[in-house]
């Protein structure tokens, strides 16, 4: 399988800190891949760096077979990736249906193109009937969805999923995963930061555990949760 | 897309009742010169050209979320150039508009390279525009070309009362002006629904999150800075052969750029039939304030309209603080319009 993104031992430190400490993943074509650690384990600034909002201290980062370190967010969304935000950031005085369109331009011929595109997505997305719904005025888990159908609209290669799950009701995330399979099949990849066990467990081929910012495993959801390092610092303190 | 089929879309998708008032108010303001004396001419010439640079700052504003407090710079820099090249090369302010709007675009250009290549936001940006207008008067009363200090001025004489050089009444001036609101009001709607005006909405929500989404954020503040500045050049050049003087003191003031932004404040930012209404509320009654006060006191006191609109603001933000059209749309059951 090829690889679609190479993080090779990348670190970033904040002043004292070392919030991601040389780390490396791999991420191939077509799968979904997770990454869990608790809370200030550097997750979400591994994203920022492969999102290009962060350029890495030391390390290189692939993304489909060119260097990406460094490389403004915008230019990296124009080569297919696509990411959302931990604190979700829609445009809060916009309509549902002007967020996704947006997103959908960047590909789009023209603007009609861009809001047919971005209504399929609200489809999709179980937004359709909110399209003429300002932004700020929807409930959390609708706006979770809004957070995915923006980055979705952008037609990514690999999707950035920066816990898109936290906070959602049982149902609500049932419902999130099923959406993402099914977006999975049709051939996006998708890397997942999440704290939801139950929904990494029910989507992801292959799991990668941070603590402390550095790597303590990496496997299948079994191997990973076997493991004596992540049972004693992550999966014990949060009984599974 | 030719500018008729794009006419055509904007009307198809625009709220009925908003085209019929659009469509009324155009068509009373076109024969309306019939029943107005010159004063009143000049009173409207004073409403439409207030709209037309409302509309102008509000797409930096408005749309992409950026404060100019110095945009009576692109007005100053459009008129000393339409200025001097009719009276010093009589060129035609017809043709010189061309030029103006470059001058000013450069100048907006190079503001926005500055503060948003090196990440100047917010209050420090709109200090920047500030101090560029403030910076450019020095340079102009200092320029004896120009007429520095002492002013320039475009004699009433030259070319007689010819329409395509601007030479004539308040008639001619009132016509204008009209054109250049219309004309505005239609560049920001066809903008509002474009790839770039999206862009731009983006961008004044939440730059990092359009940044993810694929948009150059840098190239879309560039793009906003750059139309604003191009069309308040051509009301500038308007101005200045209506006032037919220009001094740097006036032309490049603070106190203008605050007045030119007060409408689409008032009017309701980043809307677009904000800019129009705020400047037929505020002017008329500026104006009359003016007129009022010097009969009272005898002589003009300058300013005191100045005094009248922080008043207003201050009324408008306890009552309908995102402006008067947004409440005004919601008492006509006018719907949200659509992107
Ligand atoms: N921009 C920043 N400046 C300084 N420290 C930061 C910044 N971003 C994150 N950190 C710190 O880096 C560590 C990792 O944070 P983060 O990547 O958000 O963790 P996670 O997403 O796994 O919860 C935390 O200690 C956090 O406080
Ligand atoms: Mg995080």
């Amino acid at each position: 399988m090829t690889t679609l993104l190479d993080v090779r031992g990348a670190t970033k430190r904040f002043r004292g800190l070392t919030a991601v400490d040389n780390v490396s993943l791999s991420v191939s074509e077509g799968e979904i891949f997770a990454v869990i650690g608790p809370n200030g384990a550097g997750k979400t600034t591994l994203f920022n760096l492969i999102a290009g909002v962060m350029k890495p201290d030391a390390g290189s980062i692939t993304f489909d077979g060119a260097p990406s370190a460094g490389v403004p967010p915008h230019e990296l969304c124009r080569r297919g990736l696509a990411r959302t935000f931990q604190i979700v950031r829609p445009f809060p005085e916009l309509t549902v249906m002007e967020n996704a369109t947006i997103g959908a331009m960047m590909r789009a011929a023209d603007m009609d193109a861009a809001r047919a595109h971005a209504g399929e997505v609200l489809r999709r997305l179980d937004l359709w009937d909110r399209r003429d719904a300002r932004a700020k005025s929807l409930t959390l888990p609708d706006r979770k969805r809004l957070e995915c159908a923006r980055a979705l609209a952008t037609e990514p290669r690999l999707l950035l999923l920066d816990e898109v799950m936290a906070g959602l009701r049982p149902t609500e995330v049932d419902r999130i995963v099923a959406i993402l399979k099914d977006i999975n099949r049709e051939g996006v990849t998708i890397l997942l930061i999440e704290h939801v066990m139950r929904a990494t467990m029910a989507l992801a081929g292959r799991i990668h555990v941070l603590h402390h910012g550095a790597t303590i495993a990496e496997g299948t959801p079994d191997e990973v949760t076997r493991h004596p390092k992540v049972l004693e610092s992550y999966l014990g303190a949060e009984a599974l | 897309m030719n500018p008729f089929t794009l006419l055509a879309r904007l009307v198809d998708e625009a709220p009925r009742r908003a085209l019929v008032l659009l469509a009324v108010l155009v068509a009373v303001l076109l024969v309306a010169p019939v029943a107005l004396d010159r004063y009143l001419l000049s009173v409207f010439f004073l409403i439409f050209w207030f709209a037309t640079v409302g509309q102008a700052w509000n797409v930096m504003m408005g749309l992409c979320g950026q404060l100019s407090l110095g945009h009576a710079l692109y007005v100053g820099l459009g008129g000393y150039v339409g200025a001097v090249l009719w009276v010093k090369f009589g060129i035609s302010p017809a043709i010189a508009i061309v030029p103006a709007v470059l001058v000013a675009m450069a100048f907006g250009a190079a503001i926005g390279w500055l503060g948003f290549r090196f990440g100047i936001e917010g209050v420090y940006f709109a200090l920047l525009t500030i101090a560029f207008a403030e910076v450019t008067r020095i340079g102009f009363d200092n320029w004896s070309y120009v007429g520095g200090a002492a002013g320039f001025f475009i004699p009433v004489t030259a070319g007689g009362g010819s329409a395509i050089n601007l030479r004539g009444g308040p008639l001619l001036f009132y016509y204008v002006a009209l054109a250049l609101m219309v004309a505005a009001f239609v560049i920001c709607a066809a903008l509002r629904r474009s790839r770039l005006g999206h862009a731009w909405l983006a961008v004044r929500e939440d730059p990092e999150a359009a940044r993810a989404l694929g948009i150059n954020v840098f190239r879309a503040k560039m793009a906003a800075v750059i139309v604003s500045s191009a069309m308040t050049a051509v009301a500038g050049v308007v101005y200045a052969f209506y006032q037919s003087n220009l001094f740097p003191s006036q032309s490049f003031d603070i106190a203008r750029s605050i007045e030119m932004i007060l409408a689409p404040i008032i009017g309701g930012l980043g809307t677009l039939f904000g800019p129009i209404l705020g400047a037929f509320i505020l002017t008329p009654l500026g104006q009359t304030l003016i007129a009022l006060v010097e009969k009272i006191a005898g002589r003009a006191i300058p300013g005191v309209n100045l005094v009248f609109y922080g008043a207003a603001l201050m009324v408008m933000i306890w009552f309908a603080p995102n402006g008067i059209w947004p409440w005004l749309k919601k008492k006509l059951g006018i719907p949200e319009e659509r992107s």
